[in-house]
């Protein structure tokens, strides 16, 4: 009943690397409405599928369609990745959660690890729009998995990549060029950060001896993406809040990552933290 | 109360009806209250507790026959004036009496919309079964005419015997009608204006129309092809249906009374925002709020692992908080998914627990633990991060509140844990803030219910609402009696305009 809204078709596919795709799909009244900084929600059999949210990477208003980037690691990301141009896709909902504030804030660092760089890239560019001087940072595990380099360097007034090989840029994690910027004087008047939640717990934590604001955005797992079930929920500066509304951008100095990423695991029962803290510690690592 | 299978209460009802039936006299009021109230059949707990289907089976021609017999047909009607929208209910049970079950379904529609659903989810022992004669007589609500039961008979009886009718529809109108949420308020809404031939688009945020009906209760107590039924009704009457459409973000209220052109529009949003206790460790693993739960039961079904995507915990021991419908419902969930032990946790005593009755005692057959008069303090942590218990503190009942019910008082020091792995919050809905935050001009109150006038309209020209969103969470039939009156109101208006 979902396509009878909106198409859903699949316009354009794009492979950007092993695991990430590039989509760009027939969805108008999305287009029309997204601001950088929302999601969508995506089901690809309304009786069985699940619902799974996809940050909305770009958007065509007058061509009525938006473009999201997936890495294929899941159930439904899986079967996604091997759907063709003219499929149409059963279900998206959106533009869901709340538009990122944009204003011209002075400097503005954007941190993108891994596909986190596709929720980044409308948030760079619209900060730039602003009239924001915007530095990015890029990591990614090697030079295969960096993706929207060229989009990136489009937008950046310095552009600064990090892999954990060294096959391109500095070998090194986000953290430390990021941890150079702070020390800068001026200091960074915002950073922006997206990626794993690891990535994004040590950017919070790089930043904060020098109070320099930072915002992350948290992908949850979440069911309908509208605020009524809570399984999205957070625990930001002792507060509880809901990703799918309240979000999914949130004060990253106030966030509790660990409790995040536990709850992102709820449904590993036999992986044990142990395990996803080692992981974790590598930064710029896809979740 | 022990079990009796279906089959011997069939068979039982048979003979009773064989007798009564060859009764040359018309019966007495001593002969009425003489017959034996008929036990609703239901599934054995022990088969149930493993499967989804529905545990209240219906009754037999008989069964509903003697039951309709009960009923002294007292001129007072004191039912009629217990049932929120006011059903002829000696009329209806006559019919069912006389065997005309054509007559029976007439006479209930004409008050209510959704015969089946009310049928099986009304709390009809505060409402229309509480005020019965026959009850009193008895001296019990329970000996009350079972009127519930007897109005899912015959809502059964149409439907299994495909005698629904698709309303006649008037001509068209040219107006246009966009009702948001499919819950029974909004479904109620669209058959009432499709028929004075207005063209009805109803808007859905989920996959699946229903509302509450489809995602919180379960296929066990509602089967979803009853309510999948009621849509398709109304899209062969011609009402337009968009899922995946969340009214504020795909489109605003002002988008659709301006560039898209609807005339009027009806807003039936349902209380869907969970409400939390705030105490220590409610964000750990393993807690959910009974809306997730529920939600990735019924809607995403993840009860068929093997077919379903969307997962849910495989729980040992889960304890429910609270001790209404939501927390009955997410407490025989957990027993059919396979936890081991299920307890429900509840402040005050099982007199005071605002679920049906019928559901309670589903719940207790089929295992379900219950603990009165504890309240969670918090819940407790493993190493990792994840739910390992609960710590409760005991109540004692004390001096009536506001209300009227006798307030719970904690006992200093009764502190005492439970282990688990899994907690469920029950505790009730708020409504969701989206249509007001993104509706200038909404007036709502401080619970962020939208305020209506007697005709369900709202404080914007052309804007009504009704359901769960101005009473907060309520039920599903006072959802219907609010639609109904916003429908009449808004047809008016569309016929002045
Ligand atoms: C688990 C559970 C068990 C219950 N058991 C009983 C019972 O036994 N008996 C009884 O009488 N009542 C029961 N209730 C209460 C009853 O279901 C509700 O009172 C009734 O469904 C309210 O109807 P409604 O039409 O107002 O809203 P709902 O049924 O809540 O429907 C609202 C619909 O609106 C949709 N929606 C919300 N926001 C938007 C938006 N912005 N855009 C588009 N769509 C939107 C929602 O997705 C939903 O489908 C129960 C409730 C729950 C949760
Ligand atoms: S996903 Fe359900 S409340 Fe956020």
């Amino acid at each position: 009943m979902g396509a009878c809204n909106e198409m859903n078709r699949i316009l354009d596919k794009k492979r950007l690397s092993e695991t990430v795709y590039s989509m760009r799909v027939e969805a108008p009244l999305i287009a029309r409405e997204r601001k950088a900084g929302q999601f969508i929600i995506l089901q690809l059999c309304e009786d069985f599928g699940e619902r799974i949210p996809l940050t909305v990477a770009d958007a065509d208003p007058a061509e009525g369609s938006i473009t999201i980037i997936f890495q294929a690691v899941g159930k439904t990301t899986r079967k996604l990745a091997g759907m063709d141009v003219g499929d149409k896709i059963a279900a998206l909902v959106g533009p869901l959660g709340t538009p990122t504030h944009i204003e011209n804030f002075g400097t503005v660092v954007c941190v993108g690890g891994g596909i986190g760089v596709a929720p980044l890239h409308p948030i760079a560019q619209a900060m730039k729009a602003a009239g924001n001087t915007v530095i990015i940072i890029m990591g990614a595990r090697n030079k295969e998995l960096l993706i929207l380099e060229d989009e990136m360097r489009a937008i950046a007034d310095e552009l600064i990549i990090c892999t954990d090989d060294g096959s391109v840029g500095r070998k090194c994690l986000v953290t430390e060029p990021l941890k150079e910027l702070c020390e800068q004087n001026p200091k960074p008047d915002l950073a922006v950060a997206i990626g794993p939640p690891v990535m994004m717990k040590f950017c919070a934590a790089t930043t904060r001896p020098y109070a320099v604001p930072t915002q992350v955005s948290l992908n949850t797992i979440m069911v309908d993406g509208t605020g009524m079930c809570g399984g999205c929920r957070v625990t930001v500066g002792n507060e509880t809040k809901f990703v799918c509304v309240d979000g999914p951008e949130f004060d990253g100095h106030l966030v509790d990552f660990d409790n995040m990423m536990n709850r992102l695991n709820s449904y590993k029962k036999q992986e044990t933290t142990d395990h996803q803290c080692k992981v974790g510690t590598k930064a710029g690592e896809p979740a | 109360m022990t079990y009796i299978p279906a089959e011997t209460l069939a068979a039982e009802a048979k003979k009773t009806w064989a007798e009564v039936s060859a009764k040359k006299e018309p019966l007495k009021p001593k002969d009425r209250m003489a017959i034996p109230a008929q036990e609703m059949p239901s599934q054995d707990p022990a088969i149930r507790r493993s499967n989804m289907e529905e545990v209240a089976l219906g009754y037999s021609a008989e069964e509903a026959r003697l039951e309709a017999l009960r009923c002294l047909q007292c001129t007072t009607a004191p039912c009629i004036a217990g049932c929120p929208v006011s059903i002829n209910i000696p009329g209806f049970i006559q019919a069912i009496a006389d065997g005309d079950n054509k007559k029976a379904i007439d006479i209930l529609k004409e008050s209510s919309l959704l015969p089946a659903v009310c049928g099986r989810v009304c709390p009809q022992e505060t409402q229309c079964q509480a005020p019965c004669t026959v009850g009193k007589a008895l001296k019990s609500v329970d000996k009350a005419v079972s009127i519930g039961r007897l109005e899912r008979y015959v809502a059964d009886w149409e439907r299994e015997n495909g005698l629904m009718e698709i309303p006649a529809i008037k001509p068209n109108t040219g107006k246009k009608v966009g009702i948001i949420g499919t819950g029974p308020a909004g479904l109620t809404v669209a058959a009432d204006i499709r028929r004075e031939g207005h063209d009805v688009t109803l808007f859905e945020a989920f996959h699946k129309p229903g509302g509450v009906m489809v995602y919180g209760i379960p296929e066990f107590r509602l089967p979803k092809a009853i309510v999948q039924k009621e849509i398709d009704t109304l899209t062969a009457m011609g009402c337009e249906l968009k899922t995946n459409f969340v009214i504020g973000r795909t489109r605003k209220i002002s988008d659709l009374l301006g560039e898209d052109g609807f005339d009027a529009l009806f807003i039936g949003t349902g209380a869907g925002l969970p409400r939390f206790m705030n105490i220590e460790g409610e964000n750990l693993v393993g807690v959910y709020s009974a809306n997730e739960y529920l939600t990735r039961s019924n809607l995403m079904r993840a009860y068929d692992k093997e077919r379903a995507a969307t997962p849910v915990f495989d729980s040992e021991r889960v304890a429910v908080l609270g001790g209404g419908n939501v927390a009955m419902d997410a407490a025989r969930t957990a027993v059919r998914l396979g936890a081991k032990e299920v307890y429900l946790i509840y402040r005050r005593t099982e007199v005071e627990m605002p679920a049906r009755v019928e559901e309670v005692a589903h719940a207790k057959e089929e295992g379900v633990i219950f603990h009165f008069l504890q309240n969670p303090k918090r819940i407790l942590s493993d190493e990792r991060g994840w739910v390992r218990g609960i710590e409760c503190l005991r109540y004692e009942l004390g001096e009536p509140d506001a209300s009227g019910r006798r307030r719970p008082v904690e006992i200093k020091g009764s502190e005492f844990e439970i282990e688990l792995d899994t907690v469920i919050v029950a505790i009730g809905n708020d409504s969701n803030p989206l249509i007001r935050q993104t509706t200038p001009g909404l007036e709502t109150n401080k619970w962020g219910n939208i305020i209506v006038d007697e005709n369900g309209k709202s404080s914007i020209e052309r804007i009504y609402a009704g359901g769960d969103i101005v009473l907060g969470a309520a039920t599903v039939i006072l959802a219907m009696g609010e639609g109904r009156k916003a429908a009449a109101a808004m047809n008016k208006m569309l016929a002045n305009s």
